[in-house]
């Protein structure tokens, strides 16, 4: 955690909390540019957010305001053009730069889910959670038997041995949910993953993402265009035109 | 978990068809190496079974295989007359393409110097060997010829008493043994009205000599029978074959042989290789370079399947990516899959080929060591085949999952 303590000099600006405080994630001063000269797009312009561990955020706005943009930037799955990415306290992507391998990183670390359910076709409801779990090095019959515990959790257990293609979207989108949590990652990222859910499950899933954030101790920030879920929430997070309109800090985290 | 497997499970019958057309192509490769060693086998099997130690041609020759050779009969006891030699047989072999039950008939005529040879060494399936001077004959299966069936070649008639199997000559022709004699007779026969003109244009040349006007008996014979007039050769053989005393130094049968001017005496061995050298080689090299050809549009093939079926699935291959799958992984779900294609691809291509095989009309000749070798370069293929998906999936961004 010296490590931490060293980056703040640099510039977070913020007093060094005490180790179960280290923010899950922070974007610092991030700005993505899309293409250049004429058709050049500032999909986000310096934003700087912060999540606590154990910590649900809504990050809300209108259509095109870079919400996926900074989510997938936080992901490590799409390089800013500037600022910092420190995810648990270790620096992981400075610009375009990657710090470490951030493919290992997001496999130990962090859990993704989407709008779409992104499931393997040719893998089974259960495989495509044991998948997960596999390529982080989990023997075979422990990813088993985690990926059953997660899928009877999320209420499809009794789909388990059936492929993706005979599920409907709802429980598609649960098995990718439970592909998210399978590796009890500190850090989960979810675009608008309710969105094929009707209202009672869309708020079940929230409300799993909340008790394994607060279980887990993980971050959890969820992109979502549904506003009745939003009790759910620790945080409400809003954007328009790639900036945050709300401040990125919550107060009563950090007294700041 | 194996994810080839597991996709290969879900696509099955893609992955079958896939599978039947690579063995098909595979199937070829293999077709082609056992057409390359059927041809070698079938141009060296006559020297190989004859069992001769010396073959003796005409001088400055390359053997009866590669060009004309043609030595007198009388030459025969010349031979024989060495020391150290136990057998001395005159080799009569040609080719001829008759009619029979009005289809057309092909097949290579081996004469057997009776009655020192009647045939014993060919490996009968049924019937005897020949067992009089004339007009019998065995036949190789493959001819479509039945025992006791009786064909006419030229103005006699020659009865089926054997039957071979796989005994064909360099060109792929059934062999068919008759005596040397009636192989002669085959070879020279000529139509009567050919010899009737024959016989009136030496009357007539006779005729206008003076030798003609002084010799009445001369001028009769000119028109009479061939045999008959002694200033004409008797017909010639292709060589003649030499079998020595087991103990016999071989070396020195050959320089003595060597100082008669009007032969060239060849070893078994050497007539091998002045067959393969020469009268098959070009056939060989055919054969060799399109099997290479054969095998580099397998690969190419291969590799363009490996390169859809990898497209196909590049939206999971990103999304493995995304949630943190290490290359190894990527690459082990595509290089698993060109394998398994492969092995099996190579399975079916034994398979179909012991069905289909034996109805080519040449012999194809799956070797084990040929075999072994083509289950090597199939692995070698499939994993050069499957660079190019490999490549294709490196390429992929994880974020793709996202458009
Ligand atoms: N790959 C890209 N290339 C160019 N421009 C892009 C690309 N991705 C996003 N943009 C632009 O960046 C801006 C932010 O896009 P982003 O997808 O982050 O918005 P969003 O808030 O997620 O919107 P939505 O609610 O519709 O999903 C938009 O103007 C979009 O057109
Ligand atoms: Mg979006």
């Amino acid at each position: 955690m010296e490590s931490y303590a060293g980056r703040t000099e640099h510039g977070t600006g913020l007093m060094t909390p005490p180790t179960h405080q280290i923010p899950s994630i922070e974007a610092i001063s991030v700005t993505k540019i899309y293409g250049q000269g004429q058709t050049e797009v500032i999909a986000l312009n310096d934003v700087t957010l912060r999540v606590a561990p154990g910590e649900v955020v809504a990050l809300l706005g209108p259509s095109g305001a870079g919400k996926s943009t900074l989510l997938t930037a936080m992901a490590l799955i799409n390089p800013p053009t500037s600022g910092r990415i420190i995810i648990s306290g270790e620096l992981v992507m400075e610009g375009a730069d990657a710090k470490i391998d951030l493919r290992a990183f997001r496999r130990r670390h962090l859990g993704f889910v989407f709008q779409k359910a992104n499931l393997i076709p040719f893998l089974t409801a259960l495989e495509n959670v044991q998948v997960a779990l596999e390529i982080n090095d989990t023997p075979a019959h422990i990813a088993r038997k985690r990926a059953m515990y997660l899928l009877d959790h999320l209420g499809i257990a009794d789909r388990a041995d059936n492929l993706p293609d005979a599920l409907s979207g709802g429980q598609q989108q649960r098995v990718a949910v439970a592909r998210a949590l399978a590796n009890k990652p500190s850090l989960i990222l979810a675009d608008e993953p309710t969105a094929a859910l009707d209202s009672h499950r869309g708020r079940q899933v929230m409300e799993l993402f909340a008790q394994v954030a607060h279980e887990s101790n993980s971050g959890v920030i969820v992109v979502t265009h549904d506003t009745r879920a939003l009790d759910v929430f620790d945080r409400i997070v809003e954007m328009e035109d790639g900036r945050l309109l709300t401040p990125s800090v919550s107060s009563a985290e950090y007294g700041d | 978990m194996n994810l080839a497997v597991r996709d290969i499970r879900h696509n099955f019958s893609r992955f079958v068809f896939t599978t039947v057309g690579i063995g098909l192509l595979l199937m070829v490769v293999m077709g082609m190496a056992g057409i390359y060693r059927g041809l070698i086998f079938e141009a060296t099997l006559l020297v190989d079974r004859i069992g001769a130690d010396l073959w003796v041609v005409q001088g400055n020759t390359r053997g009866p295989f590669a060009e004309l050779s043609r030595i007198p009969v009388s030459l025969e006891n010349r031979v024989r007359a060495l020391p150290e030699i136990i057998r001395a047989r005159r080799f009569v072999n040609h080719s001829i393409q008759r009619e029979h039950h009005g289809k057309p008939l092909r097949l290579m005529v081996q004469g057997l110097a009776w009655p020192d040879d009647k045939g014993e060494w060919v490996s009968l399936v049924a019937g005897r060997p020949l067992g009089q001077a004339h007009f019998e004959m065995i036949a190789d299966r493959s001819l479509g010829l039945a025992l006791d069936e009786r064909v006419k070649f030229g103005k006699d008639v020659y009865r089926v008493v054997g039957l071979t199997t796989g005994m064909s000559g360099i060109a792929g022709d059934g062999l068919a043994f008759f005596t040397a004699s009636d192989a002669m007779t085959i070879q020279f026969d000529s139509p009567s009205e050919a010899i009737r003109l024959d016989r009136s244009a030496r009357l007539a040349r006779t005729e206008n000599q003076d030798l003609g006007h002084t010799q009445p008996l001369l001028l009769e014979r000119a028109g009479g029978l061939s045999s008959g007039i002694a200033e004409l050769p008797r017909p010639q053989v292709s060589a003649i074959l030499v079998s020595l005393n087991p103990s016999a130094d071989i070396d020195r049968v050959i320089s003595t042989l060597s100082t008669w001017p009007d032969i060239t005496v060849y070893t078994a061995q050497q007539q091998k290789d002045l067959l393969l050298s020469g009268t098959v080689d070009k056939s060989r090299r055919q054969l060799g370079l399109f099997s290479v050809l054969l095998i580099i549009i397998s690969t190419i093939i291969i590799a363009l399947i490996m390169y859809t079926l990898t497209l196909d699935k590049i939206h999971d291959i990103a999304l493995l990516k995304l949630i943190g799958a290490r290359n190894r992984v990527i690459v082990g779900l595509i290089l698993q899959q060109a394998l398994l294609m492969g092995a099996f691809g190579y399975g079916l291509a034994w398979w179909f080929g012991q069905y289909l095989f034996p109805y080519f009309p040449r012999r194809v000749m799956l070797e084990t060591p040929d075999l072994i070798k083509l289950a090597f370069i199939t692995v070698l293929i499939s994993m050069l085949a499957s660079l190019l998906g490999i490549w294709k999936a490196m390429q992929v961004e994880p974020n793709t999952v996202l458009a």
